[in-house]
């Protein structure tokens, strides 16, 4: 086990014990020329036979499929976002921080005005941590790194025991209601293997979805963000590209038209294994000084 | 675009990344608008206003690109000094006859011409046989031989004209019509005429809901203006480009599954007008014509002798006497009411749910309901195929399944991929698909089903006499089930005598020594190749990849291409160049297929008594016009009017801010107790309605609501509201509404969104409704249909129904059921006759 198998910058596979590893693989989903197809839900649930997810108008905009499951391995979340001058006009004011969550939704309340209400599209997806919390914590070893850095699940070794899905900071990994099992993006393991690439992003219509080495898309993502930003979208910023974030940078990364949180993503997201290494530190001195107390009680009972 | 052709929406995002500017203008804010820079909201079925405004912006600021404008347009041409415009009769053109509501439209003829001229008993036919769908690809016959003025300044040249017509289309009056701030439509303007001209060209791309209006075929009129006066047309990058709704829909229309035409554009004869072959072909090419369409005559024998083969000779005009004849409107909503009134006892559907899909759906399944018999063919049990069992006329006691005297008969289809054959894209191009697998079960290809059919008819039919069965029995029928590629070489066209596939519609002949199912599609075999096959990748060719497809007439990819260039035949600019004349080698050369005679240089002019195709000069590009010209002014071909012309929806909530004139004045209305229409101006049906489609499903969702994932993304009816409505009404997110008209009430949940916004319609607030039309009573997830709100109002020209704009009242919470609800919709006709008295 290296220094950051844990935690910080890593090339996982080789890490994993891959001598020989392929470069990583990942996604980069551009959500500034998403259109909302949702033709990468249709394209995962068709190669990888995901059942559907239930009849459910969830009056959410558009989105009927509510977020990532056992059953949906992409979802696109719509969201409204209303002229600024017109809230203004309704009477709300500006964001005053109180330490307490805001009722309102992220990104509704902005003190750059905003004249054009806009609608945002995302296709979300497993993130394929760097530092997969989820695969930490799998005690049956169903969760795997794969050599190409992603993280899959083997359905015929999960037992369902769920402690996957209280491990992933983005709530992504879920079990199945009737089989118990987890589930989630494989990434198409099963077609990247063979050099094809994964279904959602063969669909996407526009390359919104972009499937590639993830060293290439990083410097492809950060070229489009300051094109856009050149081009007046001030806005535009990645997600989730940061080899030194919380989870070691993802191997699924976005590039957003505003705050994560607008998109229901998490702002500062950290493997819940990151203070592993202190934690079995403290709890191994906790265990000397109990063994020491308990080695000086029978000390002391003997004088 | 992006909401329905999300695939071809792609190249949009392409330009956008490279640099383009993309503007949105609908009613609601769409998927579309979220990718744009500007979003222009505004009314529905206000589009002429809209556009005639563009117009009025390019002729006021002089924006136009004279130079084709004059060389290339009728704009020069002088117009009989007896028409007289809208602005002289308040919304009227000269000629209209109130009785017929139709217009003798002499008065509108080229000076010197008024003879030329349709009476309004000619004008009538026409509207009933929808004869206006014949000019796809070719204008309506008109002498060439017109006086001009190149100068554009007499007062009766079509420019001038143009220039009054549209002179009160200001943005003040766009605004008051439109509810189009004057600063969004400065926006366009700006951008429309700042990317055309000489160095740039801007293409106006529409989907087909533009077309289903009163004046639908004018909305496309008034954007062709436009490219015509900017220059873009018939140049890469230009012109007007329909977004189809199924796959093959232009094939549909070349090879038509219409009541009006025969495959390439040729006429269905008409009882009284074509007797004769002779007059049919004369009707077809008149005579003293210029343009490619003087050889009608062997386009048309060509076509019966494939028809009939050996059976067709001289000597019986190549069995004319055997096709059907049109004795008046057999469109398909006449044809619903003739079967509500039972004079029509069997019909044929074939991957079409017009219980859901079609205006009026009440009436579809009523008509459907009082057959003998009805044959369906789709890929699974639509509600057309339904309707006696579960339509929503049981409920209310209208149909009751133990009494419905309709036999239906269920055939299973193959989908497209599994069969083979061509589709033909809005390019005109036609591309050869192969079959990836077989149909399961009894699914079957149409060629299989209609092969058996004929082969089965023809035999009940054997040993006939009667003259009515001689066409049938006289086909040229194989035994064996032809193939895909037999299809498509018999529609290339051969050598009668020798086998031979011809090269293109130039070979065809009058003689009857050659055969071709569809003269424009002649040469997609040529040289024996199956060129719709080709598929050399775009990164191995040139970028006008003429190795990809075929495209038709003669391989073609933009038609009318003489116009990138300039009348001496050199291209207008370097970064525009296209096709061009070379002096040396004598021809028109390019990238592109010449759309022109190869060797005729651009000073060519004719000679005097000069008709055909010699009658076109070298300066004419658009050679299937007779005239040679693009028509800012149509002097005939059109049932309303030579000009667009603002008129309101036959259902609006605003009297007409323009004229005096509210609707089209020729519209086709069909005025019977079960098609009422909602009174204008009226409180009872106090908002305006629009209708489309939904990404994630497919027209009336006979291909979408049976598949689970499908239906989960968009599982349940819905109407859009914006929250200002939702406050007048009392709607709630995700409550339940129903939307009442005066044909019928729907029910569905309620989503209030900032997409859809309140405008302001001279001087009032005008609240706009979407909804989507996929749901029915069959399939995994189910609800009303929006088609059911709507009457049938037809356009005049190709009788196209207005099935985008009506109006309505919407109401918290869920619609009765049984009788209640006829009498709720009763209830609501007598209140709004009442409040219009």
């Amino acid at each position: 086990m290296g220094s950051n198998s844990l935690y910080g910058p890593l090339d996982p596979a080789p890490d994993a014990g891959y001598p020989d590893a392929p470069p990583r693989m990942g996604f980069f989903t551009d959500t500034s020329v998403c259109i909302g197809c949702k033709a990468c839900e249709v394209a995962c649930k068709e190669w990888n036979g995901v059942p559907d997810d239930g009849f459910d108008l969830l009056g959410s905009s558009y989105d009927n499929t509510g977020g990532l499951s056992a059953n949906s391995w992409r979802h696109v979340a719509f969201i409204e976002q209303p002229a600024v001058d017109a809230l203004a006009a309704a009477g709300t004011t500006g964001p005053q921080f109180l330490g307490m969550p805001g009722k309102d939704l992220p990104g509704r309340t902005l003190d750059a005005p905003r004249t054009d209400f806009r609608w945002l599209m995302m296709s979300n997806v497993c993130k394929h941590c760097t530092h997969a919390g989820c695969l930490d914590v799998c005690p049956t070893g169903a969760l795997f790194r794969t050599e190409f850095g992603t993280v899959v699940v083997q359905e015929d070794i999960c037992n369902g025991c769920g402690y996957c899905v209280p491990a992933c900071p983005y709530g992504v990994i879920d079990r199945r209601e009737d089989d118990g099992r987890a589930w989630k993006c494989t990434l198409c393991y099963d077609r990247i293997g063979d050099g094809l690439t994964p279904a959602c992003a063969q669909a996407c219509p526009t390359q919104s979805i972009q499937y590639g080495e993830l060293d290439e898309l990083r410097g492809r993502a950060r070229e489009r963000v300051e094109r856009l930003r050149g081009q007046g979208v001030t806005e535009a910023r990645l997600y989730g590209h940061d080899p030194e974030d919380g989870v070691g940078g993802d191997g699924a990364f976005f590039l957003l038209l505003d705050e994560p949180e607008v998109y229901g993503l998490p702002p500062d997201p950290v493997v819940s294994t990151r203070d592993l290494p202190a934690m079995w530190k403290r709890a191994g001195l906790a265990g000397l000084a109990m063994a020491a107390a308990v080695a000086v009680s029978f000390l002391g009972g003997r004088s | 675009m992006a909401e329905a052709h999300p695939v071809g929406f792609q190249y949009v995002v392409e330009a956008k990344n490279r640099g383009a500017k993309v503007i949105h203008i609908d009613p609601r804010f769409t998927r579309t608008s979220a990718l744009a820079h500007t979003y222009v909201p505004m009314r529905a079925g206000a589009d002429i206003a809209f556009l005639g405004g563009v117009i009025n912006y390019i002729l006021s600021n002089e924006k136009d690109f004279r130079e084709y404008v004059v060389a290339y347009t009728n704009a020069s041409m002088i117009v009989s000094e007896d028409f007289r415009d809208t602005e002289d009769l308040d919304g009227l053109f000269s000629g209209y006859d109130p009785e017929l509501n139709v217009y003798d439209q002499s008065s509108w003829q080229y000076a010197g011409q008024q003879d030329e001229g349709q009476e309004e008993g000619e004008a009538h036919t026409d509207r009933e046989t929808a004869s206006g769908l014949e000019q796809e690809s070719h204008g309506p016959p008109v002498p060439a031989d017109v006086p001009r003025d190149p100068t554009l300044r007499h007062p009766r040249c079509v420019f001038q004209i143009l220039k009054r017509h549209y002179a009160r289309y200001t943005p003040e009056m766009v605004e008051r019509v439109c509810g189009v701030p004057r600063d969004k439509f400065d926006e366009v303007c700006e951008a429309w005429t700042a990317n055309s001209g000489r160095e740039r060209t801007t293409a106006l791309v529409y989907s087909v809901g533009w077309t289903q209006h009163s004046v639908g075929v004018q909305y496309i009129r008034t954007g062709a203006i436009i490219q015509l006066l900017l220059g873009n047309m018939g140049r890469p990058g230009g012109g007007v480009m329909a977004l189809r709704g199924h796959a093959s829909i232009q094939g549909s229309t070349d090879i038509p599954t219409l009541f009006n035409l025969l495959p390439g554009y040729l006429p269905m004869p008409h009882h009284r007008q074509h007797e004769t072959f002779r007059q049919w072909i004369d009707a077809i090419r008149n005579p003293e014509q210029q343009g490619f369409w003087a050889n009608a005559e062997a386009y048309a024998v060509s076509l019966l002798k494939a028809y009939w083969g050996d059976a067709a000779t001289a000597d019986n005009d190549w069995g004319y006497g055997w096709l059907p004849r049109l004795t008046g409107d057999h469109g398909t909503y006449q044809q619903v009411l003739d079967m509500i009134d039972g004079k029509i006892k069997g019909y044929f559907l074939l991957g079409q749910n017009p219980a859901v899909g079609s205006a009026h759906g009440k009436a579809q399944r009523l008509g459907m309901a009082n057959l003998d018999w009805l044959v369906v063919r789709d890929l699974f049990m639509i509600e057309s195929a339904t309707f006696w069992k579960d339509g929503p006329e049981i409920a209310t006691g209208e149909i009751v399944p133990e009494q419905c005297r309709t036999e239906v008969f269920f055939m299973p289809a193959a989908s497209h991929a599994e069969k083979e054959g061509t589709f033909t894209q809005t390019q005109r191009m036609l591309q050869w698909r192969e079959k990836a697998l077989d149909p399961p079960g009894d699914c079957r290809s149409e060629l299989w089903f209609f092969h058996q059919l004929g082969r089965l008819v023809r035999e009940r039919l054997a040993g006939s006499t009667l003259p009515r069965d001689q066409g049938l029995l006289n086909l040229t029928w194989a035994d064996e089930e032809p193939t895909g590629e037999d299809v498509l070489k018999e529609i290339n066209g051969f050598d009668v005598a020798t086998g031979e596939l011809l090269p293109t519609f130039t070979a065809l002949k009058a003689d009857g020594s050659t055969a071709c199912g569809c003269w424009i599609y002649s040469g997609v075999y040529a040289g024996g190749v199956n060129q719709a096959a080709r598929r050399k990748p775009g990164r191995e060719q040139d970028w006008v990849a003429r190795e990809w497809g075929w495209v038709w007439p003669a391989d073609r990819r933009t038609l009318y291409n003489r116009a990138s260039a300039d009348p001496e035949g050199r291209p207008w600019s370097e970064r525009k160049k296209y096709v061009w004349w070379d002096p040396e080698a004598g021809e028109w050369t390019g990238y592109d297929v010449p759309d022109f005679e190869k060797n005729k240089p651009p000073s060519y002019r004719p000679p005097d008594g000069a008709t055909g195709v010699a009658a076109i000069s070298g300066d004419d590009p658009f050679i299937m016009q007779g005239d040679g010209k693009g028509w800012l002014y149509a002097p005939s071909g059109l049932i309303e009017g030579p000009l667009p012309t603002h008129y309101e929806p036959a259902e609006s909530t605003v009297r007409n801010p323009l004229y005096g004139q509210q609707a089209n004045p020729a519209r086709k209305v069909y005025d019977r107790p079960d098609n009422p229409t909602n009174p204008m101006a009226n409180d009872v049906y106090p908002y305006v309605f629009t209708t489309s489609r939904l990404t994630e499903h497919h027209t009336a969702g006979g291909m979408s609501r049976q598949l689970a994932y499908l239906s989960e993304l968009q599982p349940e009816m819905f109407v859009e509201v914006s929250p200002q409505l939702a406050a007048e009404r009392g709607l709630e997110n995700l409550g339940w509404a129903h939307i009442v008209t005066s044909r019928a009430a729907i029910e569905a949940r309620v989503l209030v969104t900032d997409r859809l916004t309140p405008l302001r319609v001279d001087g009032r607030t005008v609240h706009q409704i979407w909804m989507p039309y996929h749901w029915g009573s069959a399939g995994l997830v189910t609800g009303d249909s929006a088609n059911d709100l709507i009457g049938i109002t037809l356009d005049p020209n190709v009788l196209i129904q207005e099935s985008k704009v009506g109006t309505c009242d919407i109401r918290p919470g869920r619609r009765p059921v049984g009788p209640a609800l006829l009498e709720l919709v009763d209830g609501y006709r007598k209140r709004s006759e009442d409040h219009g008295k």
